[in-house]
């Protein structure tokens, strides 16, 4: 379950030591841009001691590491991997030789000090237009690729278009990822949303990218946290619906019926699959009494 | 019959004061006060010596009360609460007494029961007329309430009122009323409003405090304390106000019509009563202009005195009547046990206030305050020195869980079924060791430099001056 992912800077203790407790389902430990190239090893020093100390134990770890045209990326990799991440999310990535460049390395980390080859995982970020344009051939690249993850910032500076809230500029970018994404049968993250101020935007921006079919969205600021998870989690209705469509179908067992319905609908493949998906989010969200 | 004097020396000279002598003052102008350094000035001009100072609160711009002391012209101190600036001048054991620390409810219950005998009062007044009927709700150096001054001003021999906006008798809107009043001298500034009262209020946008200040309210929920009629006591600090600020939510949402809320009042809270949150503000001490208009202008806004507020020896005050209060600490114990006196190093950065008041008075006395300040963990194994007695704190909120008093097992049953992180506080202890490692107490030597008054009039603790 990951319906928020929150962007920490990998070079503030304080961040790091709290990272935990923010309520996000997975916290991305950052690397990239919010360090000062004369701040990279220091912050890659930091990262891995968290990793080692502090034992997270409430989310998911991931750490963005820097792109592979930098010198820095297979420092990076050699430092975190053994402390055991999660996942790793790659930046930039422009399509499948990115990918198989990274996983190579990854997997050489992971044999040299003796981990299970493929633990750890690889969550892409697609933020240039060659990446959107590639978003498939980019989830398909490798096994360890549990998701794409939409970069809006660097997309539309890379479409020379303006960034605005309302987001219709990177509607294919989101349409598409998201296509590719479940192409592949991985998952799709949205975009963080920058106004750290502007919680009704925050919330408008998260019910569109649910309803465009992301499994989750990405933060900067803490306080958008509490915002997305109630976006990206089943309401009290969809649980009750859900729980009404498999007694409908125990019921129409019993009766010996072979097509059932429910408040008037048939209830057909697409309606048990969906009400499966919300009662196993609910049971990760909420734990086995709700249901 | 004119109470006027030309002059603060001549209302000194008249008031009778000697060397020995105790001098009063309260704290409603914070860091903007000028009366305290005005009086000591005064004081050290006319030849006078061993004077002790009672000040319902001391701030870093009464700093030249160090050479007054260093002269010898002030030989003791007896407050609530010191900033930190003043507080580590103090630590360096500059004065000879120890300082005694009453709390807001303890120091006027002495002064009234005789325990602590004032010979003469300092009251520092926004408005005033020439009789001494004064206010603090209007005037340059508006401050709002002036609920400290009440037991001064009733109990001192002698009364002198310092004021920078002399009005034409009668004053009607007072609050001390010329009844207990010796002289009034005015003067150019009382203080400087910038230092009195902070034009708004912030929010905090620390995530830790805000994650705590959501754990706080979600224990006020699953209390059973939070429906019509509730009362609510919060800090003016970051995880106290953002705890009032998502309570507010919940009171809206829940449409629950609260009783009162009281503490140190802030824009926040003015913003609760005015949105039917409560149907009262209790005030003794205004935080911001927000407060002292909304003092000014609604009758549901009423200022109230030290005594009302939290004097144990009243017949009742109000924080007897609270259901809830968010408290803050530097550090607290596996007893429960809090200090605010000291910081981190020993030093003094604060004192009780009305800390342990309302801790004894509430029936859910909250501790709000990350698990791990900088690099110093918050729970420890015995605090530096008591201000707050563990048997009156019923929880301490980190970001890492909630530990709930031994004492308070109805508490801890209510918030588990709520779903809240519930640990023992020995985890949090253990946690916090986990994250920074162990942690080597200050050492001190054997000089008290300051004596902890309960608010039952009882020595509670000492603090000791720390080993340079």
């Amino acid at each position: 379950m990951r319906r928020s992912l929150l962007f920490l800077p990998g070079n503030n203790p304080g961040m790091l030591g709290n990272g935990d407790t923010l309520d996000a389902d997975g916290i991305i430990l950052d690397l990239e841009d919010a360090v000062a190239p004369n701040e990279k090893d220091a912050a890659r020093i930091l990262v891995r001691n968290a990793l080692q100390t502090l034992h997270y134990k409430a989310c998911e770890i991931i750490v963005r590491i820097n792109g592979l045209d930098t010198s820095y990326w297979q420092d990076d990799l050699e430092a975190i991997i053994p402390a055991g991440p999660d996942i790793i999310m790659p930046t930039k990535v422009s399509g499948a030789d990115y990918i198989h460049e990274l996983a190579a390395k990854i997997t050489a980390v992971e044999k040299s000090c003796g981990m299970e080859i493929g633990k750890t995982k690889v969550l892409p970020l697609l933020e240039t237009a060659v990446g959107v344009e590639n978003a498939y051939p980019i989830a398909i690249a490798d096994k360890r690729i549990i998701g794409l993850f939409l970069g809006a910032e660097d997309l539309t500076a890379d479409l020379r278009c303006k960034r605005t809230k309302e987001g219709q500029e990177i509607f294919y970018a989101r349409t598409r990822l998201v296509m590719a994404a479940r192409a592949a049968g991985v998952d799709a993250y949205d975009t963080p949303f920058t106004d750290a101020n502007d919680l009704e935007g925050l919330r408008k921006d998260a019910i569109l990218a649910r309803s465009l079919g992301f499994s989750g969205k990405t933060a900067i600021n803490p306080r958008h946290i509490d915002c997305i998870n109630e976006v990206f989690s089943p309401s009290q209705a969809d649980i009750e619906y859900a729980k009404e469509v498999f007694a409908a179908i125990e019921e129409g067992k019993k009766l010996g019926k072979g097509a059932v319905a429910l408040r008037g609908k048939m209830i057909d493949k697409p309606i048990v699959a969906r009400a499966q998906q919300v009662l196993d989010a609910a049971k990760a969200i909420y734990g086995g009494d709700i249901l | 019959m004119s109470k006027l004097a030309n002059s603060l020396e001549e209302a000194i000279r008249s008031s009778g004061l000697k060397n020995g002598m105790t001098i009063s003052f309260h704290h409603h102008l914070r860091n903007g006060d000028h009366v305290l350094n005005l009086v000591l000035d005064t004081i050290a001009k006319m030849g006078l010596a061993d004077i002790t100072v009672n000040a319902s609160s001391l701030f870093d711009i009464h700093m030249p009360i160090i050479e007054h002391i260093k002269n010898g012209v002030v030989t003791g101190v007896e407050t609530d609460y010191m900033s930190s600036a003043l507080g580590r001048e103090f630590s360096s054991g500059i004065l000879k007494k120890p300082i005694i620390f009453r709390t807001h409810g303890g120091r006027p219950s002495d002064i009234i029961n005789g325990k602590s005998h004032i010979d003469v009062a300092f009251v520092a007044a926004p408005t005033s007329d020439d009789m001494g009927n004064c206010t603090g709700k209007i005037g340059k150096s508006a401050c709002g309430s002036l609920g400290y001054a009440f037991a001064d001003a009733a109990c001192a021999d002698k009364v002198i009122v310092v004021t920078d906006n002399l009005v034409a008798y009668p004053l009607t809107d007072f609050s001390i009323a010329e009844t207990c009043v010796d002289y009034v001298v005015q003067v150019p500034s009382i203080g400087d409003p910038r230092g009195i009262v902070s034009g708004t209020t912030t929010m905090t946008k620390d995530p830790i405090a805000l994650k705590i200040a959501k754990y706080a309210v979600k224990c006020i929920q699953a209390s059973g304390l939070l429906k019509d009629g509730f009362s609510f006591q919060t800090g003016a600090g970051g995880a106290s106000l953002a705890a009032a600020a998502y309570l507010k939510d919940v009171m809206l949402e829940k449409k629950i019509k609260g009783s009162y809320v009281m503490g140190g009042i802030t824009g926040y809270l003015v913003d609760m009563l005015e949105a039917g949150c409560f149907q009262a503000i209790m005030d003794v001490q205004c935080f911001d202009i927000k407060a002292i208009n909304s003092l000014q202008n609604n009758p549901k806004h009423r200022e109230v005195t030290a005594e009302h507020y939290a004097s144990p020896t009243a017949k009742s005050c109000i924080v007897d009547s609270l259901d809830a209060v968010i408290l803050g600490a530097t550090e607290i114990d596996l007893n429960f046990n809090v200090n605010v006196h000291t910081d981190s190093n020993g030093y003094i950065m604060g004192g009780a206030g009305g800390h342990s008041d309302a801790a004894a008075g509430a029936k859910l006395a909250m501790i709000v305050a990350p698990l791990v300040r900088a690099r110093v963990p918050i729970v420890c194994e015995k605090v530096q020195c008591i201000s707050t007695p563990g048997s009156t704190v019923d929880v301490l909120v980190t970001q890492r869980g909630i530990a709930v008093n031994p004492n308070r097992n109805d508490l801890k049953e209510l918030f588990k079924k709520a779903g809240l992180p519930v640990v023992s506080i020995e985890e949090l202890y253990a946690k916090a060791k986990e994250i920074v490692g162990d942690y080597v107490p200050v050492q001190t030597s054997d000089k008290v430099i300051a004596k902890i008054i309960y608010r039952d009039g009882t020595e509670i603790d000492t603090i000791k001056q720390v080993k340079e």
